[in-house]
């Protein structure tokens, strides 16, 4: 039956803990990174070139249509075959790990902000333009903040999937929750302690980011109340 | 091209795909003037305003305002807007920065005024508009009439010799248009050489210098309004008008 004595310690145990910070970790590393890279194929997609838009195509039709347990593993275990490169001590599960979420990750998010920049008129451009500011300017200053603004509720979403997708990591041993959970099963046989030590991480995880993005949107939603 | 020219726009023709919009565009604004912009939709009135800053790009023909002519340049499409402000029919005012911020946002990044100084400017000419006291609000708080009138003052808190106005009354309520024209005659007897695109054909009648007449991407006439109103040569202006003014 379940133990509560076991359950607390489980909770409060080093190697669960560690694990749940790298999972926010390479969450974070990933959401980061693919925000940024997400943002310029975002804007990409509105590219007066077709060869510019057929690429941004081609790669969310790839990475979206790619499941992320198949490229987690391709990464891991086929890039090193692929290249010398990737044999190296550099290539951790960690970085394996980043590189496959974050592959996947920018596919979405580019979708969700091209739709945000798009939602956001043209009489912003040209607002800002009439004023002698430059695209640059006016991406980062206009379009950027009310695109962002549109984008939180569904970047979240992103967000809190891609936490939850950091488990699949378990495959290509990375020292992740699940990972840890797992190791601490396969010695105590402890399942209902361990599998609800480590829920009770990814329920605090996704509540604290449920109350940040409140914050957020609270903060972006100033002008439109 | 004299030094008494502000806008000269000399055989302008343009195309949207295989329509063309603008047929043979010949028309000069010297400083000073007021110039008004009329005719029926889809006649290329708000085309060729958007041209005089090149929003819109011409495919033949020149444009040249303050002695700079509008090519592909970077450089010289950034002279031109410095020099010239542009009012829209939708104020295109940015939502998420207060009345103030969309007033120096510009003054910052573009003329890289220091923030003290922006703001100083910024408040200068809200209070030209008579809105100082709407600074920290935001563009959704405010009637439509009083943001029409921050979109003027965040056009000239840039200094512009020349000011645009495409449509400025046509989105607000019949109550706050007069708020609006009352600042763009002020602006006038200040001497700001504008050009505007508008039906108000009382606004026309006090300020203009001249009044030009548009439809089918073509100039029919221009006149002093006086004489365009009362006594049209064409036509076609005269059908315009007299559904107009009825």
């Amino acid at each position: 039956m379940f133990q509560l004595d076991l359950f607390l310690q489980a909770i409060f145990s080093a190697p669960l803990f560690k694990g749940a910070l790298l999972t926010i970790g390479l969450s974070l590393c990933v959401m980061a990174v693919s925000l940024v890279l997400g943002m310029g194929l975002g804007s990409m997609a509105g590219s007066p070139r077709r060869s510019v838009r057929w690429l941004v195509t081609l790669y969310v039709w790839l990475f979206r249509g790619a499941p992320a347990l198949l490229v987690l593993l391709f990464v891991w275990n086929g890039l090193p075959q692929i290249s010398e490169v990737f044999r190296a001590s550099w290539f951790t599960p960690f970085v394996a790990a980043f590189l496959a979420l974050s592959l996947i990750q920018i596919a979405y998010l580019a979708e969700i902000l091209r739709s945000a920049f798009a939602a956001v008129g043209r009489g912003q451009q040209e607002g800002a333009a009439a004023l002698g500011m430059h695209r640059w300017q006016i991406f980062l200053v206009i379009t950027m903040p009310q695109a962002l603004r549109i984008a939180v509720p569904a970047l979240m979403n992103e967000f809190i999937s891609l936490l939850k997708t950091t488990s699949l990591a378990t495959v290509i041993s990375l020292k992740e929750l699940m990972t840890v959970s797992q190791f601490a099963i396969a010695t105590s046989f402890r399942f209902l302690e361990w599998y609800g030590a480590a829920l009770v991480y990814y329920l605090v995880i996704v509540s604290v980011l449920t109350l940040a993005q409140n914050r957020i949107e609270h903060v972006l939603s100033r002008g439109y109340r | 091209m004299n030094t008494q020219t502000a806008i000269q726009v000399a055989g302008v023709n343009k195309w949207y795909g295989a329509f063309q919009v603008l047929k043979g565009i010949d028309l000069t604004v010297n400083k000073g003037e007021r110039i008004v912009i009329c005719g029926p939709s889809g006649s290329g009135k708000s085309t060729l305003i958007r041209c005089m800053n090149r929003l819109e790009v011409h495919q033949e023909g020149s444009i040249t305002v303050s002695g700079i002519e509008l090519t592909n340049q970077l450089k010289r499409i950034d002279r031109v807007r410095s020099d010239v402000g542009m009012v829209f029919q939708h104020f295109n005012l940015f939502p998420h920065l207060t009345v103030l911020e969309n007033c120096t946002v510009a003054q910052r990044w573009v003329r890289k005024l220091p923030k003290k100084q922006a703001i100083e400017i910024a408040m200068k000419y809200l209070e030209r508009v008579h809105i100082p006291e709407k600074a920290d609000k935001y563009p959704g708080q405010l009637s439509g009439g009083q943001q029409q009138r921050v979109a003027i003052a965040r056009a000239l808190c840039m200094n512009p010799s020349i000011m645009l106005f495409d449509e400025p009354t046509s989105a607000l309520d019949p109550e706050m248009v007069k708020e609006v024209l009352d600042t763009m005659i002020s602006l006038a007897a200040d001497g700001m050489t504008m050009v505007c695109v508008t039906h108000e054909m009382n606004f026309a009648r006090e300020v203009a210098s001249e009044v030009v007449f548009m439809d089918g991407g073509q100039i029919i006439e221009r006149n002093s309004p006086d004489i365009l109103f009362s006594a049209p040569t064409h036509e076609r202006t005269k059908r315009f008008l007299g559904k107009l003014l009825h």
